[in-house]
């Protein structure tokens, strides 16, 4: 498969300070790809350099077949980008921006239609600072998507938004793949990234420190199940021997292993002893616990 | 000028005008106070030359300082502007779309060009009907050389607004800039005895060029015999434009 981005051994300082190392990944057509990692790790300003909006001191970057700096006026044409924290026209309408980005364009998508699938067509006629947060960063997604770019760039889309505005956009970016788009994001949010992302790249002060699809990670990283199960049985312990240690706390039990296999394992011994379980659950790792075992840190430290 | 060059100027000037127009306070600043001014300073002390009121004597044109003033807060509101428009990462997001950095600040200066013509003219009509006789000055020649000093004024403001930190910031640097500028601009107090070298520096200033000309064109003597003044602001522009360029922030 050809890559829609790639980008090799990138660099970026600013002053003294180095704000990406080394980078190198390839994101390829119709995937949501994230780029995953705490504030200051360099997702902004790797994301930046693809798009073309800021000029990299080392390595090389191709998006659709384009250099972002020589071929900048070109790759506009083709990619949708939506900024961290970005702002509009305090009074500025929301048809009138919608207006002003699609006559920027050859070609354009139906705004009205793009505006309905957004939600915000009641909200034609608002002075942009009169939207909510949620609101606002759909407008963002509906101006990066007017000229059905090939590519998308989110960069902290769901940054500051409510539990529910967020997973509102979380449905709005799965569609945005499902209709065939490119995406590439950045999230500190690891639910996010476990949630809406094919594939991720873990950043940590400006490289790359590993590269897959989540259940991947998770697999390769913290291969641990825990199933802990609840039962009034007597000699609950000795009958679930061959599955390791059984811890027990009164009539819960807790057992440990590693594997995808190893929860199945110990709903077959349960059944074929025919334990009596009031009560079962599996504790799985997440993206957070790969996280927290590779950079030794949580993500919001 | 390639095809596509200018690509959204007309639709972004346009918008651009229609949201000042919904600032409050915008619209109050460049329309409301250069022509209070004007009407209240020109009722007590007279327009043009100083009035021999007994006791009061003002050794100022009423109508220079106003249309000075029309400039100036045609600069300070661009300042404004650019700072909040960068500070709110609206200068980065224009130019992530094909608008070119020419297309989106000529949008915002001509903005404030066309709001310095219409006060200019709300200014006039008002010394029509309230002094009558007295604004005998060529209105058209008079409105090209505010509208030439204001191009200079402006490209000094795109060099503060490189300046300036943050919004917050936006204020009171280019007031810090721009009122003096207007003190030694030789409309209050003649230029020929200010200090050498306070001469010297004044002259590096675009308002001291524009009060000169604005007097010239006022006391019929034309822009021939002001083509220093006119070359000066040309120059300043020139050079102030270029130093913008190089310091100029978008984020």
């Amino acid at each position: 498969m050809i890559p829609v981005i790639s980008v090799s051994r990138l660099g970026k300082r600013y002053g003294r300070t180095t704000a990406v190392r080394d980078v190198s990944l390839e994101v390829f057509e119709g995937e949501i790809f994230g780029l995953i990692g705490p504030n200051g790790a360099g997702k902004t300003t790797t994301m930046e350099c693809v798009e073309g909006n800021r000029v990299p001191d080392a390595g090389t970057i191709s998006v659709l077949g384009l250099d972002p700096q020589r071929d900048a006026n070109a790759l506009r044409q083709r990619i949708g980008v939506q900024h961290q924290e970005a702002q509009l026209q305090k009074r500025i309408k929301v048809w009138e921006a919608v207006d002003l980005w699609a006559s920027l364009y050859p070609r354009v998508v139906d705004t009205d239609a793009l505006l309905d699938r957004l939600g915000l067509a009641a909200k034609r006629d608002s002075w942009f600072m009169t939207l909510s947060g949620g609101q606002k960063q759909r407008l963002f997604i509906a101006l990066a998507l007017i000229h059905e770019p090939e590519v998308v760039f989110l960069d902290e889309l769901t940054t500051g938004l409510d539990p529910q505005a967020r997973r509102a956009i979380w449905a709005l970016v799965t569609g945005i793949r499902d209709r065939g788009t490119t995406v590439f994001l950045t999230t500190h949010l690891m639910e996010e990234a476990e949630r809406l992302c094919d594939r991720v790249a873990i950043i940590e002060h400006g490289c790359i420190i590993e590269l897959g699809t989540p259940a991947e990670l998770v697999r390769k990283h913290c291969p641990e199940r825990t199933a802990v199960f609840t039962s009034d049985d007597a000699d609950v312990i000795e009958r679930m021997q061959g599955l390791g240690a059984v811890e027990r706390n009164g009539v819960t039990y807790t057992l440990r292993g590693a594997g995808d296999d190893f929860v199945t394992g110990v709903i077959n011994v349960i059944a074929r002893e025919g334990i009596r379980v009031r009560g079962f659950r599996t504790e799985i790792p997440t993206l957070e616990d790969v996280f927290l075992k590779l950079t030794g840190h949580g993500i919001r430290d | 000028m390639p095809r596509g060059m200018l690509r959204g100027f007309w639709k972004l000037t346009w918008l651009e005008t229609k949201i000042f127009m919904r600032e409050p306070m915008g619209f109050v600043g460049a329309l409301l106070v250069p022509l209070l001014v004007f009407v209240v300073l020109g009722r007590a002390f007279g327009i043009g030359k100083p009035m021999a009121t007994p006791g009061v004597d003002i050794p100022f044109n009423v109508a220079i300082l106003a249309a000075i003033l029309i400039a100036i807060s045609a600069v300070q509101s661009l300042v404004a502007i650019i700072s909040i428009y960068r500070e709110g990462g609206i200068l980065k997001r224009l130019r992530s779309t094909p608008l070119s950095p020419v297309t989106i600040m000529g949008a915002q200066v001509t903005v404030k060009l066309v709001f310095t013509v219409a006060s200019l003219a709300l200014l006039m009509l008002a010394g029509r009907r309230l002094f009558p006789g007295v604004m005998r000055v060529n209105v058209f020649s008079f409105t090209a050389a505010v509208v030439l000093g204001t191009f200079s004024i402006l490209s000094l403001g795109f060099v503060l607004a490189s300046l300036v930190p943050t919004a917050r910031f936006a204020q009171p640097i280019s007031a810090a800039v721009l009122y003096p500028m207007l003190a030694l601009s030789g409309l209050f107090y003649p230029l020929d005895r200010f200090p050498r070298a306070l001469r010297g520096f004044a002259y590096l200033f675009p308002t001291t060029h524009a009060v000169a000309l604005l007097q010239g064109v006022w006391d019929g003597s034309g822009w021939s015999a002001h083509w220093v003044n006119v070359a000066a602001l040309l120059v300043l522009f020139a050079a102030y434009t270029a130093l913008s360029t190089r310091v100029f922030r978008w984020e």
